[in-house]
């Protein structure tokens, strides 16, 4: 078990924010235009007050409406997905679960296709709010099938996986039927994950509702820890375990719906982030909460980084390239915790 | 008054587990709650711990119906540890014996020096100081469940509800075990399979058939050839000896005898 000493822990939430602010400036310094380290810098001292950079409005424009709020979207992203992963697995008591297990990544499928395919809401609605209202009808929907089958964890696992095949047929339905290629094309792309329509609006969205998560989430850190024996051994230790389940659910399936709705469905980062997240720190929510937000925003920065360099100049969607990196990964936890179980 | 009920049921899909019952915990005692399987132990724990609303009845908690008190307040005086605790997550045993700590700060609070304290001095009572930087997954079961009595104990509770503490501990676990928990000075219920361990650490015996209580009372008018009988269908003789009272069991009766006490398990 690799767990760090109290100096270790202490130091480690300080030195990951440096390392995920390089990693975004790292960010904004990559792409196919030649601007390099320099030009990023300098466009930034720009527009915090410095002097001007002497680069054309294009080119400045290239690095701070493209590429930074791009990196700054992936690690938004990155530490909400990973931060339902904990609260979810937590609360679940499954190890398996990630922040798709609720259903909402394929209700926001179902809701994007509607609105790009069949014109639905006649241009009143973008891509971004079909995602949006599908996923809070899957979820919905699966917060009902799951109360009314008896409200257990397990019947909400249940409960997410129908809701998952229904809502992942749907989708099937309307691309088979009423997509021509083009629109297709356009659906898998955003289906499978993409951050290259990332905008500053984008960011203002997603990052408030995440730090909102992360700060509800953080709060409930003890709560969170009472789940450890199941919801019994919660409540005998003072937990309110229906409300705070309810709350938390609720919390979680908010941030991926807008999570979602912007960048598509990146799979991966919410279901291995958190266990490497333990790996470090272990299974206390008040130290795990932040670790695994900081690690899950810096990995997806890198991965995102990595989707525009691999195959060059073509992108490799981001969701493609998570899962690239996350399904190794998930093998060496599974074979982990089975020499822990033999 | 530590913990007492008042024709408390409790039914689930139409069948009824725990059936107007009545008792009283007297401060300071250890119960052994006795019964075979399905007579709802383990569901009488549960009610008498609020963590099942009572069908009918109630359940007090130092005088005060339970179903009143917030679950925080009921943490800081009343802990409760099940038949068996399992996780998927793999926590240090500091980490499961500092759970208890929970009832007593906010969520979102780092533990304190007497926090910690707690926690050493409960995992010192349940002979489990040693174990501290361990791995929950690697102990065994006997390891285990002295780590969550040490939890309990943490919640430096007056009242400690234990379900079947002994299951699938070998002999020498079960006594430590039970030595150890007669030891704590809380009011203590604990469901039981074992007679004689019933008789020997229990100051009361409460037995449930059907899920009603048949008896109640000191281990001596309870412990009866004709009770063993009537509620697990055995026939036994019960010597009292310079040791204490001694169950000893001959054979199982027929069948017919048995199920007018039992309740009917699917």
């Amino acid at each position: 078990m690799t767990r760090l000493g109290t100096l270790g822990t202490a130091a480690l939430l300080p030195v990951a924010l440096v390392v995920l602010a390089v990693s975004i400036a790292v960010g904004t310094t990559i792409g196919p235009s030649d601007l390099g380290p320099s030009d990023a810098f300098a466009v930034f001292l720009e527009r915090i007050g410095g002097p001007d950079s002497g680069l054309s409005g294009v080119r400045e424009g290239i690095i701070w409406d493209l590429r930074l709020p791009r990196a700054v979207l992936a690690a938004v992203c990155g530490a909400g997905l990973a931060l339902c992963g904990v609260v979810l697995q937590s609360l679940l008591r499954n190890p398996l679960a990630d922040p798709f297990v609720l259903g909402v990544s394929s209700g926001a499928s179902t809701g994007a296709v509607l609105v790009v395919v069949t014109g639905l809401g006649a241009g009143a609605i973008g891509l971004a709010t079909g995602a949006f209202l599908g996923s809070m009808l899957a979820f919905g929907l699966v917060l009902l099938l799951g109360f009314v089958t008896g409200g257990t964890t397990d019947r909400m696992i249940l409960a997410g996986v129908a809701a998952t095949q229904l809502f992942s047929a749907l989708t099937s339905f309307i691309v088979y039927t009423a997509a021509d290629a083009e629109q297709t094309r356009g659906v898998l792309f955003w289906l499978l994950g993409s951050l290259s329509t990332a905008s500053w609006s984008d960011v203002v969205v997603c990052g408030s509702v995440v730090l909102l998560g992360v700060a509800v989430c953080w709060a409930t850190a003890g709560t969170l820890d009472a789940f450890t024996f199941g919801q019994d051994a919660a409540a005998s230790l003072g937990v309110s375990v229906a409300k705070v389940r309810l709350m938390l659910l609720i919390m979680t399936a908010l941030m991926t719906a807008v999570i979602v709705s912007t960048s598509g469905a990146i799979g991966f980062v919410g279901l291995v982030l958190p266990h490497a997240a333990r790996a470090i720190v272990g299974v206390r929510h008040r130290l795990l909460v932040p670790t695994a937000t900081v690690l899950g925003a810096i990995f997806l920065v890198w991965v995102e980084i990595g989707s525009r360099v691999v195959i060059a100049p073509q992108e490799l969607p981001v969701g493609v390239a998570t899962a690239l990196v996350g399904v190794p990964a998930f093998v060496l936890i599974l074979l982990r915790q089975r020499r822990r179980q033999s | 008054m530590s913990i007492d009920s008042r024709e408390a049921s409790w039914s689930t899909r139409g069948t009824v587990i725990v059936d107007g019952v009545t008792l009283d915990v007297v401060p300071g005692s250890t119960v052994g709650l006795l019964g075979p399987n399905g007579s709802g132990k383990s569901s009488l724990l549960r009610l008498l711990a609020g963590l099942r609303p009572t069908s009918s009845g109630v359940v007090r908690l130092g005088g005060d119906p339970i179903s009143s008190l917030s679950r925080r307040d009921i943490a800081r005086r009343l802990a409760f540890v099940e038949q068996e605790s399992t996780t998927d997550a793999d926590p240090t045993v500091r980490d499961v014996i500092g759970l208890g700590r929970l009832p007593h700060r906010a969520p979102w609070s780092p533990e304190s020096a007497n926090d910690r304290a707690m926690i050493a001095s409960a995992a010192t009572t349940m002979r489990t100081g040693h174990l501290l930087d361990r791995s929950y997954m690697t102990l065994s079961g006997g390891e285990r469940q002295r780590v969550q009595i040490a939890r309990a104990l943490a919640q430096e509770p007056t009242e400690l509800l234990l379900d079947e503490p002994t299951n699938h501990l070998d002999v020498r676990h079960q006594l430590e075990l039970l030595e150890l928990v007669r030891a704590t000075p809380t009011t203590t219920l604990m469901a039981l399979h074992d007679l004689n361990h019933a008789a020997t650490y229990c100051d009361r015996l409460v037995v449930l058939a059907a899920g009603r209580v048949h008896a109640a009372g000191v281990p001596a008018e309870v412990l009866t050839p004709s009770l063993i009988a009537e509620v697990y269908g055995v026939e036994a003789v019960v010597e009292d000896t310079a040791g204490g009272l001694h169950v000893r069991y001959l054979r199982a009766l027929p069948s017919s005898a048995a199920e007018p006490a039992g309740r009917m398990t699917p």
